[in-house]
């Protein structure tokens, strides 16, 4: 076995390898750039070599370094991670030259399916099912019906040039394939110039399931069943899980052997993704194979038992796979959700900048719940500019689909992260839609269910009354201990009272809280009650609750007179008041929100360094618009609101002084 | 003996009712509450006991004698803050719009002494059109006699002021020589002379709310120290502040339960300071990872944002925190700030709250804005503070402490009890550039021969050792162990005596 590893990445995927790598006694080496010098892969290996600056271009993916680190610490092999030099076939040529083992696929392999044509080519041949098309430029509107007849309806009629829909059209039947061949031509001709038009089979109800495979040098190839990832926004996966819920056995077993003919075929080694496409009657149809390990492997681990890393490492070691076909048992089901540092609220901008709370929930493994979160940040760590801006992928296992969607919904409400934008909020989201939770998705599951964005979660009225209850029985033990204060007069104490008026989410909850030693039973006026128990404290930022002997698992933020809670997606700024303070506080006017300025004003005296947006450009609310600098300081000025930028009146090397106007917004 | 009772409850019902409920409906209607509904909110219920509730005008004159109201347009009293004894006043601006008689102040008046006599804070909430011009000079003479008492109860006492209405006028400087004002926004003003009179001299055209708002006083003036949403919001963020003062000078900070171990271990900070000593980071989140369960409440949040001023609790006892703030001007001092950190530092040290104060200054701002404003006589003042200050004083410098406002920010030399300082400390005259600019003038047109000769200054002062190596430097800590360090160093100071020597008063560069 070898004795020692580089890992030629970053990130999450790089502590990944090297979990499995100390596994099994093997020495790590980390690789790292200027901004990464504090982190966590470069804290978990045995050694670290720096290569570089922040760039990728100009450290991680840059092969003479990542070959000098190789030659400076010894390392027998190399594993690639994902990304960055994991499907460069020059890589692995330059590592075979050295005698140095590379952790993926032979070149060969990586070259013939890193390209599209190719790589459609040698998988017909291999006898995968591809998308039924044709290559060829259509003459006419007959033999466009002709065609369309072959591949069998629906198709799509497309230009050769086209883009964003444009001279695009879905026909069903022979009259509307004519037809589309025209107003497909015309509107190519008349939009880019350029009227030629192909034909290929319109897969309808699309879903993204792939195949994971794994090869040895020996001639051997097993699949590991399947991950679904349909859950995607702009071609980014969001949410995957495996197995898939809409395959069947049958499904599954033609996907695979396909898959590992294709594997053959290409003479791959390694693990390898196999990608399809599949439709609503489950015809599955092949898009490209990843000659690498995936982003989300791990819930593949999850059913099936197999650390991928360690076989991936042992083929680069010559070893035999140690399992056959027949080994392969898929057990309960896995969920991943990958945590972005982007702001759902924000037309999930990518946020950077310090993570000022970083608290993963417990990492778990028993019988019926496994929660796994594979991460590269901690807590006072920086999401930079230069890399991904994925901060953790967080895994749940369950003996059923439904078990695994509700650890994944305990564990996405116990993950305390704060300080940049993320998608927490919205991952919960989607674990409660019911589409989702049915099973029943598609590609364009997110495009059609949140057509304006992520507006954020309206809880129903029940999980609201839990959350009431709970909100008044924190509040209770908070202002008891306020009552605790010192220099008090005696016998003339506070007397905390035991009904209290919840405002939560736009309705007014009036309570009467019944405290004992275990816990509190909240009755509400509608004569229904909830008992409340847990360990919280006052200034404990998550409450671990037992609703109804149902686990409850909120986010606790300090609010006036409140609580900021978080639950299931939900933000809530929760007022709890006592009945009077609530009877005033209905006299109090509904506040409008300000009119925020249409103007961005100079906060300090100081010397515009640059801008980032120009005139006429949409900016998003916490959108960065220009840098200044002051006291040798720079400072990102952001934008308000989501607005266009109507007028710049400043310019880069402009020292303005405080209140200066430096743009104008409709 | 029943109907005498009765009439007794008729009565009291009746001065209840202040101005009468049409007025009441009115008063309502612009968002506010009226005075006894502000009082139920402000104090534990059930606990508030009046006083002079049939007090009543003794004016004649325009007709005044008509219309005799009880208790005269304020409500006062005491009651407890989470059992706390407080002492109140509450204008009514239903009754004569809340302004000022001779008998109004006779009421403020003997609860002010009562407070001063019982050692309990006072808390005026001002809701008043200003003084009762019928009475003339008599209503003058009212306010004088509270201008005294804010002014004798002041360092004794705890005031607090809350502008829940007009307050114009001679009416300002009462509240303006209390502690701490606060406002509600949108339906509270404050100004020495109103929108009219304004116009008339000054040819200036601006609206109440510009010139004397919640948003102008917490942002611009500095007049007020916080505002609020509403009255409801105000009352209840006053008796949040309340829980972390003292009642009186003689008596040490509260202290309650807390559930934050005060050893807590916070790695993340190893990491605040950025490796760039020209990226800013926000003190803010230093400020409430020290803290007990992360509460802070800010003092002037939105005055002079290059420093935070405000109150935490470490083990359950009150400390006051002044910090840089790296992300605003870099954190430097200037006019404003030092102002802001000197009024909060002499206020902690008047009611024997420690002082816990955390260091990034790269020094004063230059320029000419601030040297004609004066910025040699306020940048004294924090200066002056941080000198005579008697209480547990803690400091420790997490980035620059740079020239003198390294002495200024509750130096060693300034009898500070605990200086520490964070490996990443920059404890010099000035940055590395400034200093070799100056040093080596004359190799000024070779930029190799500086660059080194700033890198040598660097190497040499760019770090907490130097000034340890004199002892100006207790000890130099682990970030991730700040929270238990400054804890174990306030805990050890809780028996500090210190005592300037005997004067009048001392002469602070007003």
């Amino acid at each position: 076995m070898f004795k020692k590893i580089l890992i030629a990445n970053r990130g999450e995927i790089a502590c990944r390898v090297i979990k499995t790598a100390r596994k099994m006694g093997i020495q790590t080496v980390a690789i790292y750039s200027d901004a990464d010098k504090n982190a966590l892969h470069v804290k978990m290996a045995d050694e670290a070599v720096h290569i570089g600056p922040p760039q990728a271009n100009q450290s991680y993916i840059v092969i003479d370094k990542v070959m000098d680190a190789i030659r400076q610490t010894k390392a027998e092999a190399v594993h690639p991670g994902y990304g960055f030099l994991s499907e460069n076939k020059l890589f692995a040529e330059a590592l075979a030259k050295e005698g140095v083992a590379f952790i993926g696929p032979p070149a060969g392999a990586i070259e013939s399916m890193g390209d599209k044509i190719t790589s459609k080519k040698i998988a017909q041949e291999a006898g995968v099912s591809i998308v039924p098309g044709n290559m060829g430029l259509i003459k006419d509107a007959d033999e466009a019906v002709k065609i369309s007849g072959e591949i069998g309806y629906p198709v799509m009629i497309k230009a050769s040039a086209g883009g964003g829909g444009k001279g695009m059209r879905i026909a069903w039947n022979d009259d509307e394939a004519r037809e589309g061949f025209q107003s497909s031509k015309n509107e190519a001709a008349n939009s880019f110039g350029d009227d030629r038009i192909f034909i290929e089979k319109f897969v309808t109800q699309p879903r993204h399931i792939e195949i994971q495979v794994l090869a040895d040098a020996h001639g051997n190839c097993i699949y590991l069943g399947e991950r679904e990832c349909s859950i995607q926004r702009r071609n980014q996966k969001v949410i995957e899980e495996a197995p898939s819920p809409f395959l069947d056995e049958a499904t599954r077993k033609a996907m695979g052997e396909q898959s590992c003919a294709l594997a053959k075929a290409v003479g791959y080694t390694s693990a390898g993704t196999v990608e399809f496409i599949v439709d609503g009657d489950r015809n599955f149809y092949f898009l490209e194979m990843n000659t690498r390990l995936q982003v989300e492997h791990p819930v593949t681990e999850l059913i099936t038992g197999v650390d991928l890393v360690e076989q991936m490492i042992r083929v680069a070691n010559g070893e035999k796979l140690s399992m056959t076909q027949d080994d392969v048992k898929l057990n309960g089901w896995a969920m991943e959700s990958r945590l972005y540092a982007e702001d759902p609220y924000r037309n999930f901008l990518p946020s950077i900048g310090r993570l000022t709370r970083y608290r993963p929930p417990a990492e778990i493994v028993d019988d019926t719940h496994v929660v796994r979160n594979d991460t590269g940040v901690f807590e006072g760590g920086e999401i930079s500019m230069y890399y991904d801006p994925m901060i953790a992928k967080l895994c749940t296992w369950g003996p059923d689909r439904a078990q695994a969607i509700d650890h994944m919904r305990n564990a996405l409400d116990a993950f305390e992260l704060e300080g940049i934008g993320h998608n927490l909020p919205f991952l919960s989201a989607v674990m409660d839609h019911p589409k989702f939770t049915s099973g029943n998705i598609t590609t364009a599951f997110i495009e059609e269910e949140y057509p304006d964005g992520f507006q954020g979660v309206t809880l129903p009225d029940a999980d609201l009354k839990r959350l009431a209850a709970a909100a008044a029985a924190m509040y209770r033990v908070a202002e008891i201990r306020r009552t605790r204060v010192s220099g008090r007069m005696d016998n003339h104490e506070r007397k905390v009272g035991d009904n209290w008026v919840v405002l939560i989410d736009g309705h007014e909850m009036p309570v009467t809280i019944a405290a004992d030693h275990d816990g509190a039973t909240v009755h509400f006026d509608d004569s229904s009650t909830h008992r409340v128990v847990s360990g919280w404290t006052p200034g404990d930022s998550l409450a671990l609750l037992q609703i109804d002997k149902t686990p409850m698992i909120v986010k606790v933020g300090k609010v006036s007179g409140g609580f900021r809670l978080r639950f299931r997606g939900a933000d809530l700024a929760i007022k709890v008041y006592s009945p009077r303070q609530a009877e005033l506080a209905r006299l109090m006017p509904e506040k409008v929100a300000p009119d925020t300025s249409k103007m961005l004003l100079c906060p300090m005296p100081g010397l515009i360094v640059s801008l980032a947006v120009d005139v006429g450009d949409e900016v998003q609310e916490g959108q960065a618009l220009c840098t200044i600098e002051a006291m040798k300081m720079e400072n990102i000025l952001r934008a308000e609101r989501k607005t266009v930028v109507s007028k710049i009146n400043a310019a880069a090397g402009d020292n303005l002084a405080v209140d200066d106007v430096i743009m104008e917004f409709e | 003996m029943k109907d005498i009772l009765q009439e007794l409850e008729e009565r009291r019902e009746n001065a209840r009712l202040g101005g009468g409920q049409r007025r009441i409906d009115a008063h309502h209607g612009k968002g506010k509450l009226t005075a006894r509904e502000r009082i139920e909110l402000l104090l534990d219920e059930g606990s508030f006991e009046e006083f002079d509730m049939f007090v009543a005008h003794r004016c004649n004159d325009f007709g005044m004698d008509a219309e005799r109201p009880a208790g005269d347009g304020v409500v006062t009293g005491w009651g407890t803050i989470n059992g706390r004894i407080v002492y109140v006043f509450s204008q009514d601006f239903t009754v004569f719009g809340g302004s000022l008689s001779e008998t109004h102040s006779q009421k403020i008046c003997k609860i002010m002494d009562m407070a001063l006599q019982n050692g309990a804070p006072v808390i005026g909430l001002n809701d008043s059109g200003g003084a009762r011009i019928q009475e003339g000079v008599m209503s003058l003479a009212g306010y004088a006699d509270v201008f005294q008492r804010n002014v004798i109860a002041s360092g004794v006492v705890p005031q607090i002021s809350v502008i829940m209405g007009p307050c114009a006028g001679g009416a300002v400087y009462s509240p303006a020589m209390t502690d701490f004002i606060f406002m509600v926004k949108d339906t509270s003003y404050m100004f020495v002379t109103g929108p009219d009179v304004v116009k008339t001299v000054t040819n200036e055209v601006v609206t109440a709310e510009e010139l004397g708002g919640a948003s102008t006083h917490t942002k611009k003036s500095s007049v007020a120290d916080k505002a609020f949403e509403n009255d409801v919001e105000a009352m209840a963020e006053v008796r949040r502040l309340v829980d972390f003062l003292p009642l009186n000078n003689r008596e040490k900070p509260p202290v309650r339960p807390f559930f934050d171990d005060p050893a807590r271990i916070d790695d993340s900070l190893d990491t605040l300071v950025p490796e760039n000593p020209n990226t800013p980071y926000d003190m803010k989140e230093l400020i409430i990872k020290l803290a007990d369960e992360g509460d802070f409440y800010e003092i002037q949040e939105e005055f002079a944002k290059n420093i935070i001023t405000g109150f935490i609790r470490l083990e359950g006892s009150t400390v006051g925190v002044v910090a840089n703030q790296p992300v605003v001007l870099a954190g430097c001092l200037d006019i404003d700030s030092s102002r802001k950190a000197g009024r909060f530092v002499r206020f902690c040290d008047a009611f024997e709250i420690p002082i816990l104060t955390l260091v990034d200054v790269p020094g004063f701002l230059p320029g000419t804005s601030q040297e004609y404003n004066g910025v040699i006589k306020h940048g004294a003042k924090l200066l002056f503070a941080y000198s005579e200050a008697t209480v547990p004083k803690v400091t420790v410098i997490t980035r620059k402490a740079y020239g003198g406002a390294y002495v200024v920010m509750a130096s060693k030399h300034l009898r500070g009890d605990f200086n520490y300082a964070w490996p990443t400390a920059e404890i010099a005259v000035m940055g590395a550039k400034g200093a070799t600019e100056i040093l080596y003038r004359s190799e000024l047109d070779d930029p190799e021969k500086i660059a080194a000769r700033a890198a040598e200054y660097e190497e040499r002062f760019a770090n907490p050792f130097v000034a340890a190596e004199k002892g100006f430097v207790d000890e130099v800590i682990m970030p991730h162990s700040t929270r238990r360090r400054v804890c174990r160093a306030f805990a050890s100071l809780r028996n500090k005596k210190l005592q300037n020597p005997w004067k009048k008063h001392d002469n602070i560069p007003l």
